[in-house]
């Protein structure tokens, strides 16, 4: 565990990414083959079942940290990390064990089906053999929620630095279900992989906001129009017969989205498509709370399949028949993408992204204001001359979105924030109006200064009604604008409705609180 | 009636007519000790302990202000005031209150492991305690301070070896002098930010033996690869003068470090957990050795601190102040002034 907690220790004290890659690759150079496969395993989410309940954890560590449980629950909330702050309320002591981090994944996957007393047994003599690093990582272990700030893109750099393999490569061979109890870190990335080649994506071209007027980019006619949609940046690629999905952040996302593997049936001709995935019903595009069931199933069951289906709304081809199509231009790419549009099977769950009409820039505007009504966050312009370039690069695209819904809600309740910002409130629940009654709708953090944070502060700590640990109930008297990017129905909520990005966009100092919106006024934004 | 109370100026002794730390402009102050949140401007007489009366004059300016030992005893209207150690700075006290057999004891800020410059804090008996807790929760239990010199010693030479320079955050009253005191000088140069310069030499002036360092300056260059020490202010972090200085590593020595959330969000290449405050079973262990029946929180996690003295069996109550303990935001105000020379 010695090197895996220096290895996090490197990690947790850097933002740069650079640095962490750097750490990265220094523990690939020291750890055992069964450690790296375990940090590459921890680090992609790959992580063993829980197998101590937390409630069990938490009960242990304030008995052996010798303070009663509502202060180890007033900690937690403070520290805000259950791992860590079992850390720090154990007693203090140096490390005695010099097992390594397979030794304690083993350990602690052979408690699954101890008994009670068995379990409490092995935890405490592990907290008593670690240090306080070594004792969260154990905890974290034991807990699941291994988020060390490691993307699984530095994760594929670093072995990429450390095997001189290429990051496509590694990405690919990191792919699949691999189990890291089963898996030799040898059989995993060091054996040639015949297919990898095939599944190398292009770089994304990726917009920037339109920052300027319309007539200033040109004349109406030099450009496309089209929606733009609110799902996931996917690239599709089919070559000889395989498929692969990747998504904006370069993960090989094919595994979670098997509507797609049906494509070699179909067809035999070869492509990649830049496109948006979205969960789309009888033509339907559906809001991104539903593909958000989607996302991070790395099996989806076949209710999920069927309930969310998935489908990509393709907007550009960048490689057909093998030949890279990233230099011509828009136009020429759009002729080659309708082409083979044309004769696609129906059953493939793909959709050519349909232009927009417009003879100048105020029926477009126009046309924008209506992009909610298909579930668009607004338009993307393409320059007809352009080639697909690579990142985030101005002058070709821009993304021309649609402002944001607002309601005027009022604060019922208000939480402390963590660590430092204990002594401020910067969590609130909004509601809105039903009748007399106020039905929170929805919760925001951001968008207040840091004056007017410490100024609801104030307001909350003399208008609390009731404390339900470190949440307070507040006289409903303040009044906030909340924006938000979009609205779904939602039967988790008790207002029915669930937002998109809210945020708290001013404070309307202006309005008491019988002024603010009511519950049919949202809904009708539906 | 309590002998000490919590008004809206201050510590309030009413038979004294006087207040301990008072917020607001008052006749009559006694203060614990010389940080911005205890000593405030605008009062008409002062009275703190010795080594604690140049530092509030360099910063208030020409107050009129007296100074007494630990120990000494003075009488106001009756009532008996004294000052004893509080380790927390250089020249910090708690101030102790008699009147007619009732004891209050206002201990401002405190710490229970001797620096080496500030005192060993002495347990007051009393009646009623008035304590900070400013790292009241369990998850604050402080390592033995020479455990974190050296680690902090180790994170010098490897930067040195590395060729790099190693700049360190911490308040120019206190905990620099503590980090002068107790690091190892055979290192390399510690120097100083201006704002702790300033302080050093009233220490020195006053008669205090701080080891040698070196006042950094506006002008000129340190050579980077000699591998100095900085210490510098939190203010002064990310300011004009390191920008010069490419191979710089920063590092900030507080008690907040010991939260991972707190010191990721710091922004600092490495956070050392070191605090001049008490940590939780400092706090504890200080206020069972007074033996008080009463204890009021003022700052910090009060109300949970609170509660768990309440179940200890104490009168134990929480009262609003405008003390802030230590901060992880730049210092206070005045030190902006003096920040402005390097």
């Amino acid at each position: 565990m010695k090197l895996f907690s220096q290895l996090f220790r490197k990690i947790d004290s850097t933002t740069s990414s650079n640095a962490k890659i750097k750490a990265l690759v220094e523990f690939f150079a020291e750890a055992d083959d069964k450690d790296k496969i375990w940090a590459i395993a921890l680090f992609t989410h790959k992580r063993p079942k829980r197998s101590v309940n937390t409630n069990l954890l938490r009960t242990w560590a304030a008995e052996h940290g010798s303070i009663k449980t509502w202060l180890f629950e007033e900690s937690y909330h403070i520290v805000g990390d259950l791992a860590e702050t079992i850390a720090l309320v154990l007693p203090q002591n140096q490390s005695t064990t010099h097992h390594n981090l397979d030794y304690w994944v083993n350990y602690i996957a052979n408690l699954r089906d101890k008994e009670e007393h068995e379990k409490k047994d092995a935890v405490l003599s592990a907290w008593k053999s670690l240090d306080k690093d070594e004792t969260f990582l154990f905890n974290k272990l034991i807990t699941g929620g291994f988020r060390m700030g490691v993307s699984q893109k530095s994760i594929i750099k670093a072995l990429s630095k450390y095997l001189s393999l290429e990051e496509n490569k590694v990405a690919h061979r990191l792919m699949g279900n691999w189990d890291p109890f089963e898996t030799e870190f040898s059989t995993l990335l060091l054996e040639e992989n015949l297919s990898e080649n095939l599944s190398k994506p292009y770089p994304f071209y990726l917009a920037y906001a339109l920052d300027k007027e319309l007539e200033e980019i040109g004349e109406p006619g030099q450009w496309f129009a089209e929606w733009k949609y609110d799902g996931i940046r996917s690239q599709l690629i089919h070559r000889e017969g395989e498929v692969y999905l990747w998504s904006r952040g370069e993960d090989l996302i094919n595994e979670s989205f098997p509507e797609f593997s049906i494509i070699p049936q179909f067809e035999t001709r070869s492509f990649v498509l830049d496109g948006e995935l979205l969960v789309i019903i009888d033509d339907e595009i559906q809001s991104f709370n539903r593909l958000q069931k989607r996302l991070g199933r790395k099996k989806p069951g076949k209710k999920t399949l069927k309930d969310h289906p998935a489908g990509i709304i393709v907007y550009d081809i960048l490689e057909f028949e093998g030949k890279d199509l990233r230099p011509y231009p828009q136009d020429e790419r759009r002729k080659v993408l309708v082409e083979l549009f044309n004769e696609l099977h129906e059953s493939l769950p793909l959709k050519i992204s349909p232009l927009i009409d417009f003879d100048d820039w105020d029926e477009l505007s126009d046309k924008r204001d209506s992009s909610r009504l298909i579930k668009a966050e607004g338009l993307m312009l393409k320059s007809k001359k352009g080639e697909y370039k690579t990142g985030r690069k101005k002058g070709d695209w821009w993304k021309w979105k649609v402002d944001p819904m607002t309601v005027d809600a009022v604060m019922i309740y208000a939480q402390r924030g963590h660590g430092r910002r204990s002594n401020l409130y910067t969590d609130f629940t909004f509601a809105v109006w039903e009748g007399e009654s106020l039905v929170p709708f929805t919760k925001a953090y951001s968008g207040l200064t840091d004056d007017e944070f410490r100024e609801v502060s104030q307001f909350v700590k003399k208008n609390t009604i009731e404390r339900f640990g470190p949440v307070s109930s507040v006289n409903p008297t303040l009044v906030f604008e909340i924006a938000f990017e979009g609205i779904a129905e939602s039967s988790r909520h008790k207002s029915g409705v669930a937002l998109r990005f809210p945020r708290i966009k001013r404070w309307r100092k202006d309005k008491q609180a019988q002024e603010a919106d009511t519950l049919d006024n949202v809904k009708s934004l539906l | 009636m309590s002998l000490l109370k919590i008004s809206d100026r201050g510590i309030y002794c009413e038979q004294a007519d006087v207040y301990i730390d008072p917020w607001k402009p008052v006749e009559r102050a006694l203060i614990t000790h010389a940080h911005a949140d205890h000593s405030r401007k605008g009062h008409q007489k002062y009275m703190s302990h010795h080594d604690s009366v140049p530092i509030i004059k360099h910063r208030l300016g020409g107050v009129e202000i007296q100074g007494v030992e630990y120990g000494e005893q003075t009488k106001i209207n009756g009532v008996t005031f004294s000052f004893h150690p509080a380790g927390h700075i250089i020249g910090s006290a708690q101030i102790r209150a008699e009147y007619k057999g009732e004891i209050a004891v206002a201990s401002g800020d405190y710490k229970t492991e001797n620096d080496g410059i500030s005192g060993e804090i002495e347990a007051v008996k009393c009646h009623t305690f008035i304590t900070e807790s400013t790292f009241g929760l369990p998850v604050f239990r402080w390592q033995n301070q020479n455990l974190v010199y050296e680690e902090i010693n180790q994170w010098w030479r490897k930067n040195k070896s590395e060729g790099k320079l190693s700049v360190i955050s911490a308040y120019s009253l206190g905990k620099a002098q503590r980090l002068i005191q107790n690091l190892d000088h055979n290192i390399a140069t510690i120097y100083t930010h201006g704002a702790i310069e300033a302080i050093n030499k009233l220490f020195r002036k006053h008669g205090y033996n701080l080891p040698d360092t070196v006042h950094l300056g506006g002008n000129g260059k340190l050579k980077e690869e000699e591998g100095g020490l900085v210490i510098a202010p939190p203010a002064s972090i990310g300011t004009m003068w390191m920008k010069k200085y490419k191979t710089a590593q920063i590092a900030s020595a507080s008690g907040w470090m010991a939260m991972r959330g707190t010191r990721r969000r710091r922004g600092v290449d490495k956070g050392f957990v070191l605090s001049d405050h008490a940590d939780w079973d400092g706090l504890n262990t200080i206020i069972k050795e007074t033996e008080a029946e009463n204890v009021v929180v003022t700052h910090g996690y009060t109300d949970i601190f609170a509660r768990h003295l309440h179940e200890m069996g104490l009168n134990a109550y929480t009262a609003e102040t405008e003390y802030t303990g230590e901060t992880l935001e730049p210092e206070k105000t005045e030190e902006k002034t003096e920040d402005e020379a390097v």
